[in-house]
């Protein structure tokens, strides 16, 4: 694609650059004078500022103007060999597009076969080869950590990955399509419906059930709100849904705090977790190396 | 009846702003330096986090430290030099004024979040106006002064002075062009690539003539006249004069390498910017030069010896510039702390040591004094400033390339080698040596403080004479 909406601008530019060079050397060399004869000194020209302010006709320095006229010869010699006049593309044919495709080419070619071939194995058995736990530990520092954590531990909002508590669940597979796809894990908001009161009484149940200090008083009026709204996803026994990626709220693990207040938030503003998807971005083969590496991480791990 | 002394008071009020706010300016500077090593040092206030800071720095050291020193240089040279008053004083006293309300507004509205997002252009629009005004004023006053000269011809300070007025009016309306939706929003006119090119057309000129040509204005007087002799060569100030502010229109795309700007433009910004490299070199050649002869004088007199260090560095960083353009560095320079440290040995090292030379020659004479209260004084603020932007400039250069060489490092299997928290780990120990140099010019700052403060309280306001005849 041109980057001018037609050739005139093409021109334009091209020729204001050339006119500009051309006049830059011009003018260089215009305004060089003979060198000083040895032994001569350069005079005091007869002008003179605030008292004590004068000037010398010393000629420009040889190697100054060398260095000059050997910039410009570089710009000539470049604009020749790369792109740079208007739409003229250069004797090399060099483009930023086109070193971008073919290094990413070679990269294809160099190393394409060392991780297609973990792709033809199952992910138990990639995970528990230690050259591919290290290739992924490399992947999953360089796209993954900026937000699980370099030791993949997670952060509010972000799953810690080295426990066995999944919201998805934690097979190979499941783990896979989940960087794939990435995954969006949506609360409604219950503020409104709840009201305060409803909110308070609802959290201290939600307190209740990992068996966290709570209000009996408060937990046994949310109980039954628990019942009517949240079991929906979060099911009646409060252990969760993974269909839906709805967490488990008796185990004590906690996504987005498990203070009161922390709780209070979340049913009140409701949450949004979004995993951006992988696949189309890294391809399946890194993908699978990935998902087997963060399935390695809770292996052996209650 | 004609004015008979020259107006040093607006040049004295800028020359005292000059050194606040540097201090003001450095302080900021310092601090957000060492938020880079403990991050809790922002105490989780809005107001004292990093990107909002990192703007009211560079503002600061730029636009108020800087700025007020070229306000005060000009005014005092372009009276000097063309033998009469400054005209239109009352527009000359808005200048100072309006500028000061313009830093104000600046250190109130960047910790508030305010900002229009442009690097060193982030001044929401009502500032933008005042600026403008302030300019236009500056502009009056500087070529009014310069059409009513005694003298026949025009001192070569005044053509830089004269460049970089004009061609900053020039990229600070087109940078600012912008919509107004609120009393402190506006969206910029300019959308995606062609946003980014003229925010960095602007970018780099700002370095170019705010920055450069600028200072070498103050450069062109406070050399010869502190060394006491002739300028090396005239030819050479027309000939860098004319190709310099010719050439650095065309510099602004290698802040973009390998970005979507089009390779067409990408080349030119690097071709151009290799072109820059002579004529950078000229004004320190003329500069340097003019001291053959009177070399002996850099032992003994420390103002000159921060005039020719300045240079030092100036030749230094401008030939760094044109490297860093050259595609195949950018691509390991880019991004990392090496730009940091370009632009302080520019900052620190040219910039702000001609100033502060010239305003070492300047505030004796603006208070009637012979010198400045201590000389010794000078010296240690010399010493302990250029050993503080060595090791400033040396650490980030370090740091710059490690960061670099880190970032893409790759494993035998194609990953990347480090994580971006590892290469940032490896990082502290420079922020911690860019913190100590950072400290050091700082420090030399408040010395100059108690000098100027021992210089001005013995000193009494004087308004000079302006001589009879005019020099040929």
């Amino acid at each position: 694609m041109s980057d001018f909406v037609n050739e005139f601008w093409s021109f334009f530019v091209a020729g204001i650059t050339a006119v500009s060079i051309i006049w830059i050397a011009w003018f260089v060399k215009g305004q060089t004078t003979r060198k000083l004869a040895p032994g001569q000194k350069a005079e005091v020209i007869e002008k003179a500022w605030d008292g004590n302010l004068q000037e010398l006709n010393n000629p420009l320095p040889r190697w100054w103007l060398m260095l000059f006229y050997i910039t410009i010869l570089f710009a000539i010699v470049y604009l020749v060999l790369y792109p740079g006049m208007g739409s003229y593309k250069g004797l090399l044919g060099w483009s930023s597009r086109g070193q971008l495709q073919d290094e990413q080419a070679q990269a294809t070619q160099k190393y394409g076969p060392l991780f297609d071939k973990y792709l033809k194995q199952d992910l138990k058995a990639v995970a528990a080869n230690p050259e591919a736990r290290e290739t992924g530990k490399h992947l999953f520092l360089t796209y993954c950590s900026q937000c699980h954590g370099s030791d993949a531990g997670g952060a509010k909002g972000f799953p810690n990955l080295t426990d066995n508590d999944w919201l998805y669940g934690g097979d190979p597979e499941t783990i896979k399509t989940t960087i794939t796809n990435g995954r969006d894990g949506v609360m409604p908001a219950w503020g409104p419906v709840l009201g305060e009161q409803g909110v308070k009484e609802v959290a201290n149940y939600v307190l209740s059930l990992s068996g966290r200090k709570h209000d009996a008083t408060l937990a046994a009026a949310g109980k039954e709100k628990f019942v009517t709204i949240c079991a929906a996803c979060h099911m009646p026994d409060g252990k969760g849904m993974q269909a839906l990626g709805a967490p488990n709220l008796t185990d004590n693990v906690w996504l987005y705090g498990g203070s009161e207040q922390s709780i209070i938030e979340s049913i009140t503003k409701g949450r949004n977790g979004h995993m951006p998807a992988q696949g189309e971005k890294l391809g399946e083969a890194k993908v699978h190396l990935l998902a087997a590496y963060v399935y390695s991480l809770s292996q052996g791990k209650p | 009846m004609e004015a008979s002394t020259y107006n040093y008071k607006v040049v004295r009020q800028f020359a005292i702003t000059t050194i606040i706010w540097g201090i003001v300016g450095m302080l900021v500077g310092v601090y957000i330096a060492s938020q880079l090593i403990w991050p809790q040092l922002s105490f989780n206030i809005p107001w004292l986090t990093y990107g909002r800071l990192r703007p009211l720095h560079t503002n600061a050291v730029i636009f108020a430290f800087g700025g007020s020193g070229l306000f005060a240089a000009s005014y005092y040279i372009v009276q000097r030099t063309c033998q009469v008053r400054l005209y239109a004083q009352k527009l000359a006293s808005f200048t100072f004024w309006g500028w000061q309300a313009v830093i104000v507004a600046a250190v109130i509205t960047l910790p508030m979040g305010l900002t229009t997002t442009k690097e060193y252009a982030e001044l929401e629009w009502p500032i933008d106006i005042l600026i403008t005004l302030v300019w236009v004023a500056y502009a009056i006053v500087f070529f009014g002064t310069i059409a009513k000269r005694k003298t026949k011809y025009i001192y070569v300070s005044n053509w830089f002075f004269g460049a970089y007025i004009i061609t900053i009016a020039l990229l600070h309306i087109v940078n600012n062009l912008e919509i107004p939706v609120t009393l402190f929003k506006s969206y910029s006119i300019y959308a995606g690539v062609q946003d980014a090119m003229v925010q960095w057309w602007y970018g780099h000129n700002a370095v170019g003539f705010f920055l450069t040509t600028a200072f070498l204005g103050m450069m062109y007087y406070f050399i010869p006249k502190q060394a006491n002799r002739p300028i090396f060569s005239y030819r050479l100030s027309i000939v860098h004069f004319w190709s310099l502010n010719f050439i650095y229109m065309w510099a602004g795309p290698h802040h973009l390498q390998y970005t979507v700007l089009p390779d067409w433009v990408q080349s030119l910004g690097m071709v151009f910017s290799l072109m820059l490299l002579a004529p950078s070199w000229g004004g320190m050649m003329n500069g340097i030069m003019t001291l053959s002869g009177a070399w002996d004088k850099l032992r003994t007199d420390p103002i000159l010896k921060f005039l020719v260090t300045s240079l030092a560095f100036y030749g230094m960083s401008t030939f760094e510039g044109p490297m860093m353009a050259i595609k195949t560095v950018n691509a390991l320079s880019h991004y990392t702390e090496w730009t940091i440290g370009h632009v302080h040995s520019g900052a620190l090292g040219w910039v702000a040591m001609i100033t502060i030379g010239s305003m070492y020659y300047l505030i004796p004479r603006l208070f009637g004094r012979e010198e400045m209260y201590s000389v010794k004084l000078i010296t240690t603020h010399f010493w302990v400033a250029t050993l503080g932007v060595v090791l400033y400039i040396a650490a980030m250069w370090i740091a710059g390339v490690t960061q670099g060489l880190m970032w893409r490092a790759s494993n035998p299997d194609g990953t990347l080698t480090y994580a971006f928290a590892q290469v940032l780990n490896a990082m502290y120990p420079f922020y911690f040596i860019r913190l100590i140099g950072g400290l050091m010019f700082f420090s030399g700052m408040l010395i100059m403080a108690y000098n100027v403060w021992k210089t001005v309280s013995a000193g009494k306001v004087v308004e000079a004479e302006i001589p009879q005849a005019v020099y040929a």
